[in-house]
Parts: structure tokens; C-alpha cells; sequence
């Protein structure tokens, strides 16, 4: 399944590439893409472990720009 | 500008005051230097600091903010107020710009593209109520007055106007509409009130379907943008344990030198190893060339399609409705002892009961309402034609089956198109030829494309031989191939795709009718017409919402442009950073062509992503 999510306040080209890189290596994960222009992440992944992957990728986000909120799109 | 912008810019103009007053003040009283320079970094710099403290006990080492707050209290320490206070400076300014810049090019693109509508006027009973386009269910009436945008596609009941398309299909002329005609969401209504039926729920109306192409956009990345993420992950690390060795190695070794020496030497590294403008200069070009695109009525679903137009070598067009109108127009009369006039018409009469495509266009070419007292005894004889009456006189119209059947001799020499052979009082009386119209910018298009570096157009057709070879030597296209089944496209787009170079790409436009698995196949698949066609815009990378083949060219431009610009901003960026890192290494640069290399570079590429937006002479 794919899910998007609103990165608001991402402001940092550089950070948009760390997330999308550390959300691709979380188990389950397809294929992760972060849009630095559209302030975009999709996330494709397997069904049951979505709960945990988006849990993890909020955690992500944080690290790397605590001033960005994941927000469901 | 927005309040957190203005905050960090008042901040940066007060640092600077006080910089420039710790410059400018007496040197012997260098305590208070000292506490200008240090009030003035503090003003600057202290959020870099905090921000890089905290994201230590986060976990996150190696960080923009971590790499400045070192270089530059590194600097200080040193002895060098100035070098490192300037650098935190004309960083946040970097900083700054660079938001300012990446927020406007996303408004300036929102702005474009802002077509959702914010309410319909609905017609319940006598009553005309405002609400949600969302809430609108099919078969609801509803009225747009002028100047309001269309909430939804319907089908217009009462009522005509002119209605302005530009937003969706980047055409400044309005398009006049009448009772009958359908129209598309998104689109501003300009002058009369009309009245129309709602055709489409709100979800599947183009205004949603465009809205969600254009916000899902560039989730595909070009390799340009790949390489640069990838480049910068190991950049960064590796410029730091060089600026470590740097600082550590060669007072050790080399004989005279002194540490502080090469501590600056280090700190400039550090203060060149920040990734900014790289990483945000090519998603930026790239976002500018598709926002930049959509402007023109051409919608890029990501930038690797982008990127794989401009290295576009084959160009595989469908005929009908691509290259063609897809409209079957009479186009040649050849009357034999009747006149032009005289024969159009009794076809047309004769043809009439029929609803066939061929009868409406006799019907359309005779331009006379059809008198139905006038026909009498109509025979359809199915794959042959059809005989009637008409003003007593016995006409036959049909193929040379039909000619052959009823022992007519005819005009046996080669026609374009589909012939309508007509025999009166079974007389021959000539025929009629029927055939596709080439839309008046086919020409101009292949040949624009040839200008563009386009190494072969070719054309592929269900059409019979001799009408696809008229087309194609018209429009001046290097190769076609006609008679194919639906399924030989895919197969001949196979082959032609086993020709191209290894980097070239082979792109493929056609309506989105019955061709989406060969807009699939192909590398760049282009839909046209994109406002009739859900599917088009379903398989399509590339959808040009109006039914101009031009356009292709046009998009070809724009993504050629992208990326040069690109192209200019990697090496660039690149190559001034490592010509910094060279001469810093050996004392030639000072700090302050570093600030240069990160936040000088940073504008310049910045500055330089946002002509990609402008597409206005292309």
C-alpha cells in the first residue's frame, strides 16, 4: 500500500535526502520518496507493517529536522 | 515574506551592525572588540549553535549546524573574530536566501496551478444554494456566473459564455460554449451566466484529476538528482576527516609549521564541506521546468521523465487524433455528368438514414437540413452501402462492392481516404473521398522537432498504406507504419526501441484511446488531448492537455533548457568547492573564499534554477 504524508516546514534539501535514505531502509518499505519541492513523503509499503513504518519515519523526521511535522496528506 | 523570515533578517542586519561597529572600533581597546565580535556572533550564530547542540543528543553528528558552530567558534579561538563571524553571517544569509527562493518557486507554482474551485451553485428546487464542489452529486444543476470557475465538468443546459481554459491548458484564447457543449472544471467562466448539467462527481472531474498529477509530481527522481544525493552523502564526511588530517598531520610532520595555521586551513574545509546548494539547486531547476511546463499546458509527472525527454531520439507518433483530428471530413468531390453540388447532395440524402461516421460527414459537408419527404425506399445492404429513392431518382452509394454488385463500372485508380462510390438510375456518377484532416500544427511540429535534434519521427497507423504515406510525406515524418492491429504497435515500438542508442530514449504520443499499453512500453509515453481522457492521463509520464502536437516540441525545449541548467549548476557547484578545497589546502584561499564557495555558489545556483521556470520564448 502507499501512504503520503505532508512534511511541513521541510526546508533543508539536504536533510529531504537523509530521511528518504533512512525511511528506505526501515523494514517493510518498498519504496520511500521525499519531494524537498512538494514537502511530500510516500511511503510504499507492505500492508501490516504500515503502523510501524509510519511510526518509525515520524521518528525519522524528527531527527533530522526537528522543526518539520508529518502530517497525513 | 513571512514573520519567520523577517525575524531572521532582522537578526542577521543587527549582527552585522555590531560587527561592523567591532571592526571599525579602536584596537586598543581590543576588550571591547572582543565583546562586540562576540555579541554580534551570538545575535547571528546562536540559533546554529543551539540547533547543533541539540541535534548531538539526537544522535546527529555530522549536520550543517554542527560543521558551521565548529569552523566558526573554531575560527574565534584562534584569534580570528572577523573571519569566523563572517562566515555565520554570510551563512544565514545563504540560509535565508535560499528559503526565500524555494518558498516563492513553490508558491509561484501553487499560484499556477491554483484551479481548484472553492464552491458550486446548485440549483435545488427554485433555489440557488452555494456549497461544497465536493457534495455535488451527478445529474445536480448548476449555474456559474461570470467570472466564477467551473466547480465541476457538465454538460451545458441553458445559456452561452466564453470560458477561459489557460489554467488547464495553457491556451490565452477563450473558447466559445453553447448549449450542448460540455464543459471542464477548472476552467473561469468569463462573460454570460450559464446553466449546466454536472456530468462528473468532483473526484473524477478533470480540476481533480489535473490537481492530483501536478501535487503527485516528481516522486520520480531524474539521475541528476539521484547522483547529487548520493555525492553529497559521501561529500561531506570526507571533506571533515580531510579537514581532521589537516588540521592534525602536517604540524606534526612538516618542519615550521604551526598549529594554528593549519586549524584555519581545516576550519575553511569544514566551512566548504556543507552540501547546501548542490542539493538544493537541482531539485529546484527541475521543479522550475515542470511548474514551468505546466504553465504551457503540458503536465510532467516526474523529473526523470523530464530528463528522459531531453535525451529523446525517436519520436513515434499515432495518426488518428495525434498527428490527425480524428475527424472524418469530406475532402475531395469527383462528380462524373452531375455537378459538385448535385451529387453531395443526393449522397448526402441518400446516406441520411444511416448513422454511420460517414454519413454524418456527407450530412456536414452538404450543410442543408435534410427534408426527409424527398427519400423514399432505403435499403442498407450492410458492408456494401445503401440504395435509396430521392426525388425519384434511384441512388446508390457505397464501396466497389456495392459499384461491382449493381454491374456499375467505376473509378478504379487510387484514392486517399475512403471512397463513396455513387451510381444515379445506375449511371456512375462518381465519387465522393473521405478522409482524416491533418490538425494545423502537425507540420510545424515534426519540424520543430528535427530543429530540437530529434533523430527519427516516425508514425504508426491502422490506415491503409496509401493514406499513411500521404500523411506522412505532408507532414514530412522519416518513417510510417500502416495497417497495423493495436497489438503490432507495441511490437513496432519494440523494434524501433532495439534502434536507438543505449542513452537515447524513445518517446511515444498518442491520444490515450486504445494505445495505453504502448504509452507503457515506450520510454517516455506522451498523451494528448489529456481533457477528454481519463486512461491517457492514467498511463501517460507526460499529458499535454490541449490537442497541439507542437506542444511536444515545446516540452522537448523545457526539458532541454532544465537540464543545462542542471548540468550548469553540478559543475559549478562542484568544481568551484574543489577548487577551494585545493587552495585552501595550501594556504592560497582564506576563509573568506570559502564563505564564497558555500553561500556564494549557493545563490548563484539558486539564481540560476529559477530561469527553468521561465518558459515564456520557448
Amino acid at each position: 500500500m502507499k501512504k503520503k504524508f505532508i512534511l511541513k516546514g521541510l526546508d533543508c534539501a539536504d536533510c529531504a535526502a537523509k530521511i528518504e535514505h533512512a525511511v528506505n531502509k526501515l523494514d517493510g518499505v518498498k519504496e520511500a520518496t521525499v519531494n524537498f519541492m512538494t514537502q511530500k513523503l510516500v511511503i510504499e509499503g507492505e500492508d501490516d507493517k504500515m503502523p510501524a513504518i509510519t511510526q518509525e519515519a515520524e521518528k525519522i523526521v524528527k531527527r533530522f529536522e526537528p522543526d518539520t511535522v508529518m502530517k497525513k496528506a | 515574506m513571512c514573520k519567520h523570515v523577517k525575524q531572521r533578517l532582522w537578526r542577521i542586519i543587527i549582527g552585522a551592525v555590531f560587527f561592523i561597529a567591532a571592526i571599525l572600533i579602536d584596537i586598543n581597546a581590543e576588550w571591547l572588540n572582543i565583546a562586540l565580535y562576540l555579541i554580534s556572533y551570538i545575535i547571528v550564530g546562536g540559533d546554529i549553535v543551539k540547533r547543533a547542540v541539540r541535534n548531538i543528543f539526537r544522535g546527529k553528528v555530522f549536520d550543517e549546524n554542527f560543521l558551521m558552530s565548529i569552523a566558526t567558534i573554531g575560527a574565534m579561538l584562534i584569534g580570528e573574530y572577523p573571519e569566523g563571524i563572517a562566515v555565520m553571517l554570510f551563512y544565514q544569509v545563504g540560509e535565508l536566501f535560499q528559503s526565500y527562493a524555494v518558498d516563492k518557486s513553490r508558491r509561484s507554482i501553487a499560484d499556477a496551478m491554483d484551479i481548484r474551485p472553492d464552491y458550486a451553485n446548485v440549483k435545488r428546487g427554485d433555489e440557488v444554494i452555494k456549497i461544497d464542489p465536493d457534495e455535488v452529486q451527478i445529474g445536480d444543476i448548476i449555474v456559474i456566473k461570470p467570472g466564477e470557475r467551473i466547480p465541476l465538468d457538465g454538460k451545458v443546459i441553458e445559456g452561452n459564455s466564453m470560458v477561459d481554459t489557460s489554467a488547464l491548458t495553457g491556451e490565452s484564447v477563450p473558447r466559445e460554449v453553447e448549449v450542448g457543449h460540455e464543459i471542464l472544471s477548472g476552467c473561469i467562466n468569463v462573460n454570460g451566466v450559464i446553466t449546466a448539467e454536472v456530468t462528473k462527481e468532483y473526484g473524477e472531474s478533470t480540476v481533480s484529476k489535473i490537481l492530483d498529477l501536478v501535487e503527485n509530481a516528481s516522486s520520480k527522481k531524474s539521475h541528476s538528482e539521484q547522483f547529487i544525493t548520493k555525492f553529497a552523502r559521501y561529500y561531506t564526511p570526507i571533506v571533515v576527516i580531510l579537514a581532521v588530517l589537516l588540521a592534525i598531520i602536517p604540524p606534526l610532520v612538516v618542519a615550521g609549521a604551526t598549529f594554528s595555521d593549519w586549524v584555519y586551513r581545516a576550519l575553511t574545509f569544514l566551512v566548504v564541506s556543507c552540501p547546501c546548494a548542490l542539493v538544493v539547486s537541482i531539485p529546484l531547476s527541475f521543479f522550475g521546468g515542470i511548474g514551468g511546463a505546466s504553465r504551457k499546458g503540458i503536465l510532467v509527472k516526474g523529473s526523470n521523465y523530464l530528463e528522459a525527454l531531453a535525451e529523446t531520439e525517436i519520436i513515434v507518433f499515432d495518426k488518428t487524433g495525434t498527428l490527425t483530428k480524428g475527424v472524418f471530413n469530406v475532402q475531395e468531390v469527383h462528380p462524373e455528368g452531375v455537378s459538385k453540388e448535385e451529387l453531395l447532395e443526393l449522397t448526402s440524402y441518400a446516406e441520411s438514414y444511416s448513422n454511420h461516421p460517414i454519413s454524418n460527414s456527407l450530412k456536414q459537408a452538404y450543410g442543408k437540413e435534410i427534408d426527409n419527404g424527398r427519400i423514399s425506399d432505403v435499403e442498407e445492404i450492410s458492408g456494401h452501402g445503401v440504395i435509396a429513392t430521392v426525388d425519384g431518382k434511384k441512388v446508390a452509394a457505397g464501396n466497389i462492392k456495392l459499384m461491382k454488385k449493381l454491374n456499375i463500372p467505376y473509378y478504379e485508380g487510387e484514392v486517399v481516404g475512403t471512397a463513396v462510390h455513387v451510381g444515379i438510375d445506375n449511371q456512375y456518377a462518381g465519387y465522393i473521398v473521405i478522409a482524416d484532416e491533418v490538425k494545423e500544427d502537425s507540420a510545424r511540429a515534426i519540424k520543430e522537432l528535427k530543429e530540437a535534434n530529434i533523430k527519427q519521427t516516425v508514425m504508426l497507423t491502422g490506415d491503409a498504406k496509401n493514406v499513411g504515406s500521404k500523411v506522412a510525406k505532408q507532414l514530412g515524418l522519416d518513417k510510417v507504419y500502416s495497417e497495423l492491429l493495436p497489438g503490432d504497435k507495441v511490437e513496432k515500438v519494440e523494434e524501433l526501441l532495439s534502434q536507438k542508442s543505449k542513452k537515447g530514449k524513445l518517446a511515444f504520443v498518442g491520444d490515450g484511446i486504445n494505445d495505453a499499453p504502448v504509452l507503457a512500453r515506450a520510454d517516455v509515453g506522451i498523451a494528448m488531448g489529456g481533457l477528454g481522457s481519463d486512461a491517457a492521463i492514467e498511463a501517460a509520464d507526460i499529458v499535454i492537455m490541449t490537442d497541439e502536437p507542437s506542444k511536444i516540441a515545446t516540452a522537448i525545449k523545457i526539458s532541454k533548457k532544465t537540464l543545462k541548467i542542471a548540468s550548469q549548476n553540478t559543475v559549478f557547484s562542484i568544481g568551484i568547492k574543489i577548487i577551494v578545497l585545493i587552495l585552501s589546502a595550501f594556504g592560497i584561499a582564506t576563509m573568506w573564499a570559502a564563505i564564497f564557495a558555500d553561500v556564494g555558489v549557493t545563490i548563484i545556483a539558486v539564481l540560476n534554477a529559477f530561469r527553468a521556470l521561465n518558459v515564456k520564448n520557448l
